[in-house]
């Protein structure tokens, strides 16, 4: 019910409704939240319009954002305040705030328990917060300066990567403790299920690689994808935000400032595209249906739209200073 | 008594280095060693930074090594691995040759130094280093990376030539091409000088004029002495032809860092103070750099310094080569860290690695006001065939080295 109340709130109603004959129904309800590192603020894009609708103040160093699992409370880690942030998504304000530990960087949540896991880079671990309790359930420890988090889709598995040691843990929350460690690229940055559980991709944006981890069986890294953009230095080509369909087609990573979104096979790991985008992109998110992509240029402080089907950046919206992370209304 | 562990450290390396060539992953109550030694020498007496703002540092380098060896222990220990390290310090004109010899027989296997060039170079001569490998984390002399490079000799701090290309390029995007050059009168100071001239050359730049700063070590406190220099420096710098900026050589810190302020004509100061081109930087915080600044802090309750940063490097690049390669051996470290496989994260946005010509670590340099970072180089534009980092120092084709 919460859900219907907010996509008619008075403030969209109009930009809904002037919309409603020119993009299909799934556009409409859609709203995308990008954090802006240096801005201490959140951007509202409205899918509609494509254009910022909202901008909510958030503490310092705004970066990961996850939503609640009933949907009715956006988390954000604001790493300078060294907590999470709970925006009510009705009101758009920020309702509460969490002590998440040192420098919280990425966030995630379980989707079965009321937990947040956080990784606190100064402190080599991996925080678990209760965020209805709001008690801190656990640390595990972990390589030095955890990073990227990724949660398997049933919850069962938690993969932390490390950008000093250069390694994805794999952490199994029944225990909460690590059991698996695996080189991956240098400095990972980012860990991303796939929708059927069976694989964890993991960026490297030193390396400029994505390592893919078999989460069935032997937690060894079994394919290694390399990029090469022509006509741009290698140094520039670094892998930092991966974002999967459901359907297993594509898997998009985000190249950093090569300025490129990479479009993988997600069964051949076959590089099949390179789409240009803004300045140092850095994170993704697919939107509900799945029919468009958006991503984070954190230099030229845009998102860029990115329609899937045609694999064709559409549009850029101007957001605030160095945006670092996105995320779409489900 | 003290021969005995060092006995079984012996056994304890010979037995695992077997096993790690099958896996990465041993288990970790018998983990494989890498025992490393950080040669340094006390600083001389009279070399104290000018402002009183810089603190006086009697560990510099040290620190760094010690953070490194943290840093590699805190991946180790998932991999079966150790890392030790053991420490030396020599007196000014102390004998470095029995300090090494110290190392050695605590069973030092890799040196990472913080000495001038001419210790440094005792140290690869001494007999007692055998076949060891150095990692030069001090010296900025291109001589040691041209003429007198060595096989051996692995260098983690940049050349002074790598520096003043670094600022080149960036003087080069702002399009300040004239250059008005003042410089000390110790021996480093002339050798930048020089060294100032190639990279102005190199990037089509002018040095339309110099100056030697006829400097004596002066009091770091003395109330009052800005009226005389207020005086002093605009009537020393006023018949330099017009140029857009004035280029600083003071290595050794004595007089560069009166000059912002009290120029004749009001032109930005550059070089080693001013706006200086360095391997690092308190102010630098991007690619992650605050994370090993806190660590730092933390560690030694004083910030980084670019000597520091050239140890901790020597330290990781161990660690990286040892952590990928599954093996503490120096050959298969040593194939590592010289193949194109080998890439080390050092907070600077592009990986670096060592050139195979002069083992040179190519890395990005930052370009930076005394309390603010305002670029990094290479800057956009100056390509290369290989990397664009390869555009600071020496490259292939011109360099003097032959191994």
């Amino acid at each position: 019910m919460p859900l219907l109340n907010r996509t008619i709130s008075p403030g969209l109603l109009g930009l809904a409704l002037g919309a409603l004959t020119l993009l299909p129904a799934s556009a409409l309800a859609e709203r995308i939240f990008v954090s802006n590192e240096k801005d201490n603020t959140i951007s509202v894009i409205d899918g509609a319009s494509l254009e910022v609708v909202e901008t909510i103040s958030v503490g310092r160093r705004p970066r990961s954002m996850a939503f609640s699992s009933d949907g009715s409370e956006l988390f954000v880690a604001v790493g300078d305040d060294e907590a999470i942030d709970m925006i009510d998504l009705e009101t758009l304000q920020v309702v509460r705030s969490q002590a998440s530990g040192d420098d919280p960087e990425v966030i995630r949540v379980d989707p079965n328990r009321p937990y947040i896991y956080v990784s606190n880079e100064d402190d080599n671990i991996v925080s678990v917060l209760d965020y209805e309790r709001r008690t801190l359930v656990t640390e595990i420890p972990v390589g030095v300066e955890p990073e990227g988090l990724g949660i398997s889709p049933d919850g069962r598995w938690l993969v932390s990567t490390t950008e000093t040691s250069n390694m994805a843990h794999i952490i199994d929350t029944e225990t909460m403790e690590a059991v698996h460690h695996r080189l991956v690229g240098a400095r990972p940055r980012h860990a991303e299920f796939t929708h059927d559980g069976r694989e964890a991709w993991v960026s490297a944006e030193i390396a400029g690689t994505v390592s893919i981890l078999d989460m069935e069986e032997t937690f060894d890294v079994k394919h290694v994808i390399r990029f090469e953009v022509p006509g741009v230095p290698q140094e520039t080509v670094q892998a930092v935000g991966i974002a999967l369909t459901s359907d297993g087609r594509y898997g998009f990573v985000a190249l950093g400032p090569s300025n490129r979104v990479a479009v993988v096979d997600q069964q051949t790991y076959e590089v099949l595209d390179y789409i240009l985008v803004g300045q140092r992109v850095w994170h993704l998110a697919l939107n509900g249906d799945e029919s468009r992509l958006y991503t984070t240029n954190g230099v030229s402080g845009d998102v860029t739209m990115i329609e899937v089907d045609s694999l064709r950046a559409v549009k850029s919206i101007p957001v605030g200073r160095f945006p670092w992370g996105v995320i779409v209304e489900p | 008594m003290s021969t005995l562990p060092r006995a079984f450290r012996w056994l304890a390396l010979g037995g695992l280095a077997l096993g790690l060539g099958w896996s990465p992953l041993v288990p970790a109550d018998t983990p494989a060693s890498i025992v490393v030694g950080y040669l340094g020498m006390e600083r001389p007496d009279d070399q104290e930074p000018l402002s009183v703002l810089d603190p006086v540092i009697d560990d510099e380098g040290l620190q760094g090594a010690r953070l490194g060896l943290n840093d590699n222990n805190a991946t180790a220990q998932f991999l079966g691995q150790e890392f030790v390290l053991h420490e030396a310090v020599v007196a000014q004109g102390g004998d470095v040759g029995e300090a090494l010899e110290s190392l050695v027989e605590q069973g030092v296997e890799w040196i990472v130094s913080g000495l001038p060039a001419a210790a440094l170079n005792e140290v690869m001569a001494h007999p007692a280093r055998g076949d060891r490998v150095v990692f030069n984390a001090w010296a900025p002399d291109d001589e040691l990376r041209g003429e007198a490079c060595h096989p051996e000799l692995y260098h983690t701090t940049p050349s002074r030539r790598m520096l003043a290309d670094a600022l080149a390029q960036f003087l080069g995007f702002k399009q300040w091409d004239r250059w008005a050059l003042v410089y000390g009168n110790t021996d480093e100071d002339r050798i930048l000088a020089d060294v100032l001239r190639a990279s102005a050359e190199r990037y089509g730049h002018r040095v339309v004029g110099d100056r030697m700063w006829p400097h004596d070590p002066m009091a770091r406190r003395a109330e009052g002495g800005f009226h005389a220099i207020q005086r002093e420096i605009p009537v020393f710098l006023q018949d330099l032809p017009e140029h857009d900026v004035l280029v600083i050589a003071d290595e050794t810190d004595y007089f560069g860092e009166y000059f912002p302020f009290q120029t004749w004509a009001p032109r930005p100061v550059v070089g080693t103070q001013g706006l200086m081109a360095t391997p690092w930087h308190r102010a630098h915080e991007s690619w992650g750099a605050v994370q090993l600044q806190r660590r730092f802090e933390k560690l030694a309750d004083r910030w980084m310094t670019p000597r520091d940063f050239g140890a901790w490097l020597a330290l990781r690049s161990l660690g990286e080569a040892a952590a990928r390669t599954g093996s503490v051996e120096r050959e298969a470290v040593l194939d590592y860290m010289l193949s194109d496989e080998f890439e080390l994260a050092g907070y600077l946005g592009f990986p670096v690695s060592y050139r195979t010509w002069n083992h040179q670590l190519r890395q990005p340099i930052l370009i930076t006001g005394p309390r603010m970072v305002a670029s990094v180089s290479p800057q956009e534009g100056y390509l290369h065939p290989r990397t664009p980092l390869d555009a600071l120092g020496a490259d292939e084709g011109e360099s003097q080295c032959r191994f």
